[in-house]
Formats: C-alpha cells, structure tokens, sequence
C-alpha cells in the first residue's frame, strides 16, 4: 500500500532478534525487490536462483523462514521442501508465487509449506506472513482457504479411508469459509466467539490435515479437476 | 414418415438389444414368442441370429428414451441361450453336418453383428456426419477411426474374420475328414498374410509417422500463433499504455491488474462461458468491477452450477454490491466469496472501509434497497448488510434453491 508508511515499526532494531530469511526464485530482479523490500523488517541471509543452489545455501546458513518460488527449472519450489524437511525440519517454509493455480498450491501445502502468498502481495503483509510462519501458524489467504473447501466440498458423502486424517470438522470449515470471506483471525474469533488462538489452532489443523491425507484422496481431488 | 406406429428396438425390457421386445411391442403379441421365434430360426442355418442382428443394424431406438439406463438383463438370457443351444444341436444330429449354405449363413450373420455392433456403438451425431459424408452412410462405421472403442471392436472383429476365413478357406477346399489338410492350408494361408504383412508393413508405417509428425507440427504451429497473437493483441498493448501513463498510478495498477488477471485466466483457468454457469458470472462482474473502479476484488469461489433467472439475480446484487465497496468505502481491495452448496447459493462482499451505520441511510438512496435487498427478496432469496463506522462492511447474499433442482443442474 503505497500510502502507509513502511517505517521500522515492528521487529526494528529494538526487537530482540530480528528473522532470518532466506529467499529462493529464479528470477534475480524479483529476488531484489523482495530484498529491498523486506530489509526493513527482517534479516535476508541469503538467496539461490536454482534448486541445488538453494538446498546447498540453506543448508548453511539455516534461516528461520525461506521464501520459496514454486515453479523453477528442475522440480521448483517441490523438490526444495522434499530435499530439506527431513535434514531440517526447524525451518519453515513460505511459498512465494505468481501462481495461484490449484495445484501448485495444494501441491507445496502437501509439499511441507506452512503456508502459500502470490506476489502481489503488499510488503507489510508479506512481513506479517513471514512473522506468523516463523512463529509456527499456517499462513492460509482467502484464496487457499477457497481451494481447500472445493477439495473437501466436492464429495461430501464419498467415504474415506480414515476419517479423522481427511475430514475437516464443521468448526474448521467455518474458520476456513471466513478466512475466504476475508476476515482476519481477530475477527473470526470475533464472530465465532473463540480466541484468537482457537482460530489459529483450527487453521493449524486443517494445514496438518491437508500434508497428511493419503494419496488416493490427492489423487482423486486432482483427477476431479482434471489437473493430472 | 407418414405411417405413425413405427417399429422401434424398446429399451425398457430389453435382453440384448431390444429387438425382440421392440418386434413384440409393434404387433402386439407376446414377448417370449417372439424370442423362442428367433431361437427356433436359430437352427435354419442361423437365420434367427441373421434376422436378429439385421433388425438390430435397421431398426433405431426409440427416441425419447434414450437417456433411461436400461440394464441388459444377462439372467433372463440363459434359458434363451439354452433354447437356441439345443436347436442347433438337434439340427446337428438330424441333419448331419452344416453344409456350404450353412457356412455362409453363419458368415453373413457374423458380418451382420459386427456391422450392427459398430454401428450402434457410434454416437448419432457422428452417424449423421457420415450420411453427409458419404456416399454410402454405413460405410462410415467401418472407415472411421477416431474412437478407441471402435478401433478394439475392428480388432477383435478382423481377427475374428480372418481366422474364420482362413479356417473356412482350408476347411472347404481340403479333401474332407483330412484334418492334416486342413492345418495346413491354414499354415500357408498364415503365412500368405504375413508376407502382405511384411510388405505393406514398413508404407504404413511410413505414412502414419509421417502424418503423425505432420500432426504435431501444425498443433505445435497453431499454440505458437494463439501465444503470439495473445502477447501482441494484450500484453505488449498494455506494456505500450503503461508506458504512457507512467505518472498516473491508478492507471497503470488498473492496466497492470486487468492484464494480469486476463493472462492468469489465459494460463491457468479452463474457460466457462459467463452466460452460463455461476462461478464464471460472478468473476465476470468482479473483473468489470476491478476494471471501472480500479480495485481489486479478491475472488474466490467455492462449487459451480448452472445459471438460471435467480441465479442471475444473485449476481446483479453481488455486482451492485461490489459497485458499493468501491465507491463508498475507499478501500484498493474488496473480498468477495461465493460457495455453492446443495441447499442454497452464498456470495459474501467484505471491505474493511469507512462502513456505515445501516439505521441512518436515508429513504431516498435506492442502491442498497431496491437492487440488493429488495431483487433478493424478489427472487426468494434474502440480503443482510451487516456495517460498522470503521470497521467495514460486509453484504451477505443468501439465495436457498430446492434439492431436485441442484442435483438436475449437477446432472446436466
């Protein structure tokens, strides 16, 4: 938003220890936007253009959040989070993408990302995303939550191999419904009067639900669609 | 055309294809005589077989009921298939063995089924291409090759001819009872094919990779023009008008906007036509919004259906309701959510703006009243407009739609 201020408000130099992020996208012009950009609020310690670049650079510096393109050459953003969750799994991952197609989304979400921005997203909020990750919840946008209802919402009555993996409960859907519709976690908790950490707590769940169900449920959500 | 009680094959009560039942129906008499009919003209040379599949190439289905899903009964066959069974072998044991005619009735009834299978697994509008086609019509059943479902059937339906002709072959022309004989005139007739085999093998070949090729050369052609014409006719006119405008802010995130959103459909999204299904109205009416006001609309919807009047009511107040948070509210994004469910149909528009107090609108602004409220309540649905000074507005559109009507949408 090009009328607020950008000033060091938050995680400035007062605060005790400022983030360390790391960014990974095959474009060098976007990669120093982004740092520009995000200079003010955290600390970037590092960037690669290339999946090998990145698992190698990553690996050595252990930042607390990476920023992670999702289609570069040999695998994208995909094969980085395959390649460093098991070897790391104190760092988390952000998704960064010009693409906010269904399955480059649900994809890295299965992947391991904790949560999923495109890049038309305003630096403020790009710096609260990264906060949030960095502090263990699920960046979830309006957009994502949309996809993960479709996904649960197509087959309503279809039965599932294990139900407590693959079903959201009704209280996670209506966290998500008003996390589509555009409300922020105060005001859902607001509206559903639960706490904000409630909320994140839901949201959290619905992440965990979502990298862990089984492969024939992917599999069929993405043949619905005709995505494979 | 001018005689009305034509005979049709009848789906409802068929066993195999409905001839039978169809024959039954057209005059009247019962069902079971006209299957034991068939089975007993079973033992003329298969004649019975013959008449079947020719009045199952002739004779069309009833129009009409095409969509009913009548199961073949397999059950109901076998004391039909028991029938026609000792038929033949009571022919075989008074008569002695089947003769030449006997050969070729079988044949022609075999040709007849295949021809009659392939002609009535074929789609009507693909039949009707072929009466256009064609100087003869059914001659496009055997000539046509898109589908795969034909290409097994010609298969299976080849080898089978083949192996009967060759067997046939030996078979006539051998010194009776020498069944050496017989196996051998199969073994050079085998070997008499493989040789056209082999010399035809490498033309054919040839010619498909070449049309293959060719193929993809033309589609990989004509993905490149579609890019290029898309890139010069959009992006790089949009690229020159951002140039232009530099200084102007709105305009160039406008442009910027409108362009990215039409190259992220371009991209990504499978096209729907706005006049007919819900989802792609709505975003329709959000990229008009965008586009006007220079803001952007956050959409996400969940499900899809069909259009009808209430539907497109729904979107004209979500519309007006988009219109209403760019203008008023003062915000760059809105939110607008929309999720299809079995029962009803929810759109949601939320802003974070300047909000109002929805007590002190005067009675004289119409906006809100007659195309939101009241056009829901028109068409059965209802709209809460839920705002606050300050904390922004949120309009909730509701329509309910009746449950048989949702599943014949999804149906469709």
């Amino acid at each position: 938003m090009a009328e607020q201020p950008t000033g060091p408000v938050e995680g400035g130099a007062g605060a005790p220890a400022r983030l360390r992020v790391f960014l990974v996208d095959d474009h060098a012009m976007f990669r120093a936007g982004v740092r520009a950009e995000l200079g003010v609020h955290v600390d970037v310690v590092g960037e690669a253009g290339t999946v090998a670049e990145a698992v190698a650079r990553i690996a050595a510096s252990t930042p607390d959040v990476v920023l992670l393109d999702v289609h570069m050459p040999d695998g994208g953003g995909r094969a980085v989070l395959e390649a460093m969750r098991r070897s790391h799994p104190q760092v988390r991952f952000l998704a960064l993408s010009v693409s906010d197609a269904a399955e480059d989304v649900i994809g890295l979400i299965r992947a391991g990302a904790r949560g999923y921005v495109t890049k038309t997203i305003s630096p403020d909020e790009l710096a609260g995303a990264i906060r949030r990750v960095a502090d263990g919840d699920a960046v979830f946008s309006p957009r994502l939550a949309g996809f993960v209802l479709d996904a649960f919402a197509a087959r309503p009555d279809a039965p599932v191999a294990d139900p407590e993996l693959d079903q959201l409960t009704n209280r996670e859907r209506e966290v998500l419904r008003l996390l589509a519709r555009g409300y922020a976690y105060k005001e859902i908790a607001k509206e559903l009067y639960i706490s904000i950490k409630t909320v994140e707590t839901h949201v959290s769940n619905v992440l965990r639900k979502l990298q862990m169900s089984n492969r024939y449920e992917l599999s069929r959500w993405a043949a619905d669609r005709r995505l494979v | 055309m001018t005689q009305p009680p034509r005979l049709y094959r009848a789906p409802e009560h068929r066993m195999a294809a409905g001839v039978a039942a169809g024959i039954a129906d057209h005059l009247g008499i019962s069902v079971v005589r006209v299957r034991i009919a068939f089975m007993v003209l079973l033992g003329l040379s298969g004649l019975g077989l013959l008449l079947y599949a020719a009045f199952w190439a002739v004779v069309p289905l009833r129009p009409g009921d095409a969509a009913v899903p009548a199961r073949r009964d397999l059950g109901q066959l076998l004391p039909f298939v028991a029938i026609g069974l000792v038929v033949l072998v009571l022919q075989t044991v008074l008569f002695g063995s089947v003769g030449a005619a006997g050969t070729a009735g079988w044949l022609v009834a075999i040709i007849a089924v295949g021809a009659g299978v392939i002609w009535h697994q074929s789609a009507p509008e693909r039949r009707r291409q072929w009466d256009e086609r064609m100087p003869v019509p059914w001659l496009g059943a055997v000539i046509e090759e898109n589908d795969r479902r034909a290409f097994v059937l010609r298969f299976i339906g080849g080898g089978v001819l083949v192996a009967v002709g060759i067997i046939g072959v030996a078979a006539v022309y051998s010194p009776a009872q020498n069944f050496d004989a017989v196996v051998n005139g199969v073994i050079f007739a085998l070997v008499g094919l493989a040789g056209v085999g082999v010399v035809a093998a490498p033309v054919l070949w040839r010619t498909y990779n070449q049309l293959r090729s060719e193929r993809e050369g033309r589609i990989r052609e004509q993905e490149r023009a579609e890019l290029a014409a898309m890139v010069h006719d959009q992006v790089l006119h949009t690229l020159a008008l951002i140039q232009r405008n530099a200084a102007d802010t709105t305009t160039v995130q406008r442009l910027a906007r409108g362009q990215e959103r039409s190259l992220r459909n371009w991209l990504y999204k499978p096209t729907a036509s706005p006049t007919e299904r819900f989802a792609a109205a709505l975003e329709q009416a959000a990229a008009e919004v965008e586009d006007t006001f220079a803001i952007t609309v956050e959409t996400v919807v969940v499900g899809d259906r069909g259009t009808d009047e209430r539907v497109g009511a729904l979107v004209a107040a979500a519309r007006e309701a988009l219109v209403n948070a760019a203008r008023h509210a003062g915000v760059r994004t809105v939110s607008l959510y929309a999720e299809v469910e079995p029962e009803q149909v929810s759109v949601f528009v939320r802003d974070r703006g300047k909000g109002f107090d929805p007590d002190t609108v005067e009675d004289h602004r119409h906006g809100v009243r007659g195309s939101i409220v009241g056009r829901m309540r028109r068409h059965g649905g209802r709209a809460e407009i839920r705002s606050e000074p300050g904390e922004g507005t949120e309009v909730r559109l509701i329509l309910p739609i009746s449950r048989d009507q949702s599943t014949a949408e999804r149906d469709r």
